[in-house]
């Protein structure tokens, strides 16, 4: 099965961040997230985090979020993957 | 569009006033806007009035109630629970007349019985206020607090809690910790409307087109 984790992804923070169509297809694994948008705060961060988790029929418990894995576009992506593997 | 206040319900009795957006012209078609709730609220306000001039212009009075403790209330929102949230509801419905209700998002936990309606998006209240929980846990250990799920969920039944910047009282977080939407309710999905939810976006934002389809949807409701 192809793994469309990193499509889903792109199209969920387009919806969070209101991006334009194609502007996610330009975040590279570094690309700075949490701490480096200021539009996401917790707040969003909690919604896209939960928006997520009913995309890509996953739970994240809350001890698994820390810093490294909402930093960047590439440590989300990682983190969302292994939750789908062993899902 | 214009403010509008009516008597609602207060906590332990007797009524106090609350405001609400109004779009009324006397017409025979009347829309309740239940609104959604908390950071939602904010974040689907301006898709509301979008869509109320667009019922407007297709002939639909509309009115968008605050909860009270919310928004311009003077109420405090530690004071509230779901029975004064579905009381302000039903005295809002029953002041303006209205002649059907939408209800959007987590405001389909309060939509008043009686009258035709549709849910925009419905959402369980344990979704919200795991999201919410969720914002705080974040929020307190970029200031370097370890909080736990449990034991916020504790305190927040016996005392209440703040959460994103709202203060729940016990008595609420309760309640909607334990509501769902009235499955016989029509439901409106986001993918009537087309893009992507409004409430999802981590900063306010409208969209045209989804104010037209909406609008286009339930006036041709209202007609049916």
């Amino acid at each position: 099965m192809q793994d469309d984790t990193d499509l889903l992804l792109r199209r969920i923070l387009t919806d969070v961040l209101g991006l334009k169509q194609g502007q996610a297809e330009t975040f590279q694994a570094d690309t700075g997230l949490f701490g480096h948008l200021p539009e996401l705060d917790s707040m969003a961060v909690a919604g896209l985090l939960t928006e997520l988790e009913d995309r890509l029929d996953i739970i994240i418990e809350d001890d698994e979020i820390d810093g490294e894995m909402l930093e960047t576009f590439g440590g989300l992506l990682d983190f969302a993957k292994a939750k789908r593997t062993a899902a | 569009m214009t403010p509008h206040l009516w008597p609602c319900p207060l906590p332990h009795g007797g009524t106090g006033e609350q405001y609400a957006l109004a779009c009324d012209s006397g017409r025979t078609m009347r829309l309740l806007i239940v609104p959604a709730l908390f950071d939602e609220a904010n974040r689907l306000r301006r898709f509301c009035a979008e869509v109320m001039r667009r019922l407007d212009r297709g002939g639909v009075d509309s009115f968008l109630p605050d909860f009270p403790g919310t928004n311009e209330s003077l109420g405090g929102l530690g004071d509230q629970d779901a029975e004064t949230w579905r009381a302000a509801m039903t005295a809002a419905a029953d002041h303006f007349g209205a002649t059907h209700v939408l209800a959007l998002r987590g405001g389909c936990l309060f939509t008043p019985p009686g009258l035709p309606a549709w849910h925009y998006a419905p959402v369980k209240g344990a979704n919200i206020l795991r999201a919410m929980i969720r914002a705080r846990i974040l929020a307190s250990r970029e200031t370097g607090k370890d909080e736990n799920r449990e034991a916020l969920t504790g305190a927040a039944q016996d005392h209440g809690i703040v959460l994103a910047g709202h203060a729940l009282g016990p008595g609420l977080f309760r309640d909607l910790d334990a509501l769902a939407p009235d499955p016989a309710v029509a439901i409106i999905t986001q993918e009537q409307l087309g893009g992507s939810g409004l409430w999802l976006r981590a900063e306010p934002d409208e969209d045209a087109t989804q104010a037209d389809a909406l609008a286009a949807l339930l006036i041709e409701g209202m007609q049916g």
